[in-house]
């Protein structure tokens, strides 16, 4: 897909995936990364995203949506603005790994997969993200939060509240 | 590759170097299971069920993904794969439901044998099984999820063999689900946007995959299988039909293919697999019908209608000559039938009045192939010709079986396909060279190949050995140019396309006003003629013509079978005034409503007899199903025949041999044996034409007379198609322009028949509405 025709994406993000086809002996090599940047972008694999990146490779939609829903940190629908992952995989669950969660569950007011209504906090529960040592850990969006227990799990709803509020407005970019 | 040998279950088996284990076993009569292995397919290993034990290596080996090589030694049956197969089965079972008593596969369900044989029919899962609702996916496709055992078969079949691509999976692990690529009207249901040929639901090795026409309508041990040929287009795929009894004769209930014998192996298209249900269309007729009074069609018995019919055919032939009469034949009836018509017109009526629908100018190709023997190429060479030149036609919408066999060939064996066609066509994705042509630009393929300037015609220039397939575009000179090239190049073989199942047997059969059997002109007559003397000897007229005579008043009586011309010719109530018409015909069709005189016939699956595909295979046709109240076309010519006081034995050789003949007393024949009957009959020259009403009866007279058709009749009444050699036909001129009005059906049109067939036409509906989403999109 050339530059000039129109994209979902931002020219950065745009010219990132061009580059990024041409890498691999075979172009479709290059889905999944393609599928994770435009996700970081867009916030989710719309529609429209399944089939700008189905165009971009020259293969069908079908295709793409084949390769997206075998991984769960892909997405369909859109996520909060402050996507909580919470770990429970063996060395957070015995750090007790399953009160963080519930405790962003009392906090939030949403269920894992769920979303707050003003789109600000989504929240689920993943396998391990690679932080045993400092367990139990989660991640909000690409940032860590360690060693935690529930009583700090206001204190990390806040501050991402607060930051929204500076960015000026609560709802997803 | 060179052979090697390897040790199976000690015992020493030879292959070449590089042949897959399972394949191997399967042709030494080893049986490894497997559900994802599909031969032809690309290599899956998801099933797991063909673990076998291989010398020094630590673990069970997938036979579908072994090579074999020199001196391996491999165990295939022993405890511990007995035991690794039944906890494959069992982890199948998980999640698949025990309905086998009204699932569509059960009794002939891969997963049910396996289990029958691995025994693993107690479930060790306490958990509650994950039911799912079964969805539709189009008319002709049924997912049932649980059913699924995730062998990928379907997908494979439908993207590699198909080249759709319309089949995938989604999710994974235990929400793993085979999924379609349309997601219909409302967005969010699935919905399949493909070329609806039902090859996913014949590879499914379980029920997950059903059939709109087939699913829950029967068991299938309850069934009869009869392989036939299928009625729609040119080119002749076998297709095994499921019968059953029902209250008026018997019932088609499914089509394949699944022995895979044929030139089509398993192949069928939609119209092959679901395009049967014509013979129960409320249009078919059951009764003879004659016009009364009132001037209205009202049923009558076959004697009066037989009576009516040849009384009239007489008059008008003893008092304004065979001149008088017009004969339009059909491009479905058989070979027999169509012989028989043109002799009982040329014999009996005295005319050379005949001709049929034309949609190819075969006549063209066999005046240009005169003389040359060997350059006729079968369906088969298709399949396995190193290179082929496709020129005009769109094979995957008007000969599905050819696009399949094109692609499977470049796929498994690199063949390199050469298209040249004034439109774009699906084809091209597995061309090695394109060459876009001008309109017209057919009647200049010859000489621009012969100038080789571009890379094109370089291209196929270098080629060793080359497969010319040419569609209907060509007509007269321009067929001749091109043989001309061809025959001049060397190491060339042609195919004519053409349109309906026995379009080709038609003109071969003679049903041309100028040409007898095999394309002998009326002007020098052969050996036809030497046995019935007393032909007529000028050319008659042609469909157009006899339309034109017959608004003139010049046309007596009008003999139609069939054939539509009223449809697709622009026959009308007022070209027939004067013309008494006689219709002979399944349906109720629109010629049929003009006739005088409507006889009803069987269909092409309720008759015996062959059908010459366009490639020129002869192939035998065996009664399926059966009808009330009708009666071959060769029985009804015979009739109307004898009705006129012709001598059937002069029309039918039957009884040469004396009125005796073995009809299994001797060994006992019983249901389902006829045809291995027919062959022991022929093999120990016994006599089985009893009666005139044989078709088989004809077929000594068509092998001796027409030329091209001497054929090896145990290959053809064994079931296979066998060539005949249009080089044979007499080296003749063409006179004038032949009136060939090509049909052009796709995926879900057949002419007539395919107005009348309901899961056809719910098919093109479905497609439709597909294509305009898409659009909308």
């Amino acid at each position: 897909m050339s530059q000039e025709t129109m994209s979902l994406f931002s020219p950065q993000l745009a010219a990132r995936l061009d580059a990024l086809v041409e890498k691999y002996p075979r172009r479709r090599s290059a889905l999944v990364p393609m599928l994770l940047y435009a996700q970081d972008e867009v916030g989710y694999l719309s529609d429209a995203v399944v089939a700008e990146v189905a165009a971009r490779i020259g293969i069908t939609e079908l295709e793409v949506r084949n390769v997206a829903t075998y991984y769960s940190m892909l997405r369909f629908k859109p996520a909060g603005k402050y996507n909580v992952q919470v770990c429970t995989n063996i060395s957070c669950m015995l750090r007790g790994g399953y009160e963080i969660l519930e405790r962003f569950q009392q906090e939030l007011g949403i269920g894992p997969k769920g979303v707050t209504a003003d789109g600000l906090f989504s929240l689920e529960e993943v396998e391990c993200i690679g932080a045993c040592c400092w367990a139990p850990a989660i991640q909000v969006n690409y940032d860590f939060h360690d060693e935690l227990k529930p009583e700090l799990v206001p204190g990390i709803v806040d501050s991402y509240r607060g930051k929204a509020q500076a960015e000026g407005g609560s709802s997803h970019a | 590759m060179a052979d090697v040998t390897f040790t199976v279950n000690g015992k020493k088996l030879t292959a070449p170097a590089g042949t897959l284990l399972i394949e191997a076993c399967r042709k030494a009569g080893i049986e490894i299971p497997a559900f994802c292995y599909y031969p032809g397919l690309s290599l899956q290993a998801a099933c797991r069920m063909c673990l076998v034990r291989q010398e020094k290596v630590p673990k069970l080996q997938t036979a579908c993904t072994t090579p074999v090589a020199e001196g391996q030694v491999f165990i295939t049956d022993s405890e511990e794969i007995a035991q690794a197969r039944k906890a494959t089965i069992q982890l199948l079972l998980g999640n698949h439901p025990l309905d086998c008593p009204v699932c569509d596969a059960g009794g002939e369900c891969e997963l049910q044998d396996m289990t029958f044989k691995y025994g693993a029919g107690e479930s060790l899962y306490a958990d509650a099984k994950n039911h799912r609702e079964e969805q539709q996916w189009s008319p002709a496709v049924y997912y049932d999820r649980p059913r699924c055992i995730l062998c990928y078969r379907c997908t494979r079949m439908c993207g590699e063999g198909m080249d759709v691509w319309a089949l995938g999976i989604q999710n994974r692990g235990v929400r793993a689900a085979i999924t379609p690529n349309g997601r219909g009207a409302g967005g969010e249901q699935a919905w399949l946007d493909c070329e609806q040929c039902g090859m996913c639901i014949d590879v499914c090795p379980v029920g997950a995959l059903t059939s709109g026409s087939y699913r829950y309508k029967t068991r299938p041990w309850e069934m009869n299988h009869v392989s036939t040929v299928c009625t729609h287009c040119a080119d002749g795929c076998k297709v095994t039909l499921g019968v059953r009894q029902s209250n008026d004769g018997s019932e088609i209930i499914r089509a394949d293919n699944r022995d895979k014998s044929g030139i089509n192996g398993d192949f069928l298209c939609a119209k092959g697999r679901f395009g049967f249900d014509f013979v129960e269309s409320p249009e078919r007729l059951a009764k003879p019908l004659l016009r009364n009074a009132e001037g209205k069609l009202e049923p009558a018995t076959w004697e009066q209608a037989l009576r009516r019919a040849a009384s009239k055919l007489k008059e008008v032939r003893d008092t304004r000559g065979g001149g008088a009469i017009g004969v339009i034949g059909s491009n479905h009836t058989t070979n027999e039938e169509n012989y028989l018509l043109q002799k009982l017109a040329r014999t009996v009526l005295g005319t050379n009045n005949i001709d049929h629908q034309r949609t190819t100018d075969y006549a063209a190709f066999a005046a240009a192939l005169a003389g040359h023997t060997g350059k006729a190429a079968s369906l088969r060479e298709a399949a396995t010709a190193p290179a082929i030149l496709l020129v005009g036609g769109n094979p995957t919408e008007e000969h599905p079986l050819l696009a399949w066999q094109l692609r499977t060939n470049v796929r498994l064996n690199r063949a390199r396909l050469y298209i040249a066609n004034a439109k774009t066509i699906k084809l091209e994705r597995q061309a090695r060279a394109v060459q876009t042509l001008p309109e017209g630009g057919y009647a200049k393929l010859a000489a621009y190949l012969e100038e080789g300037a571009s890379d094109f015609s370089k291209a196929v220039a270098g080629e060793e050995s080359l497969l010319v397939i040419f569609g209907q575009e060509f007509r007269g000179a321009d067929v001749k140019a091109l043989v001309n090239w061809g025959l001049k190049r060397g190491n060339v073989r042609f195919a004519f396309l053409g349109d309906y199942a026995n379009s080709r047997g038609a003109a071969d059969m003679g049903l041309l006003p100028d040409r007898l059997p095999g394309y002998v002109p009326v002007s020098e007559p052969g050996a036809f003629a030497e046995e019935y003397p007393g032909l007529p000897g000028t050319a008659g007229r042609t469909l157009p013509e006899m339309i034109e005579a017959a608004a003139a008043g010049e046309l007596g009586a009008l003999l139609v079978v069939g054939a539509n011309p009223a449809a697709n010719r622009g026959l009308d109530r007022a070209a027939l005034k004067n013309t008494f018409v006689i219709v002979v015909d399944i349906l109720l069709t629109e010629t049929a409503a003009l006739a005088d005189v409507v006889l009803p016939a069987a269909s092409l699956y309720e008759k015996t007899g062959t059908l010459t595909n366009t490639f020129g295979d002869v192939q035998m046709v065996s009664k399926a199903a059966d009808r009330a109240g009708v009666k071959p076309d060769f029985e009804i010519l015979v009739r109307l025949a004898g009705a006129m006081g012709a001598d059937a034995r002069q029309l039918v050789p039957f009884g040469a041999g004396g009125m005796t003949a073995d009809l299994g007393q001797s060994r006992g024949a019983s249901a389902g044996e006829a045809d291995r009957h027919a062959v022991w009959l022929a093999a120990n020259n016994l006599e089985p034409k009893l009666s005139p009403f044989d078709p088989l009866a004809m077929l000594d007279e068509i092998e001796r007379l027409v030329p091209g058709y001497r054929m090896d009749r145990m290959n053809l009444l064994g079931g296979n198609d066998v060539p005949t050699e249009p080089g044979l036909s007499p080296a003749s001129s063409l006179v004038g322009a032949a009136p060939i009005v090509p049909a052009h059906n796709g995926l879900f049109t057949s002419g007539t028949l395919g107005k009348h067939c309901t899961a056809l036409k719910n098919l093109a509906e479905h497609q439709a509405r597909e294509m305009a989403e898409a659009v909308a999109k």
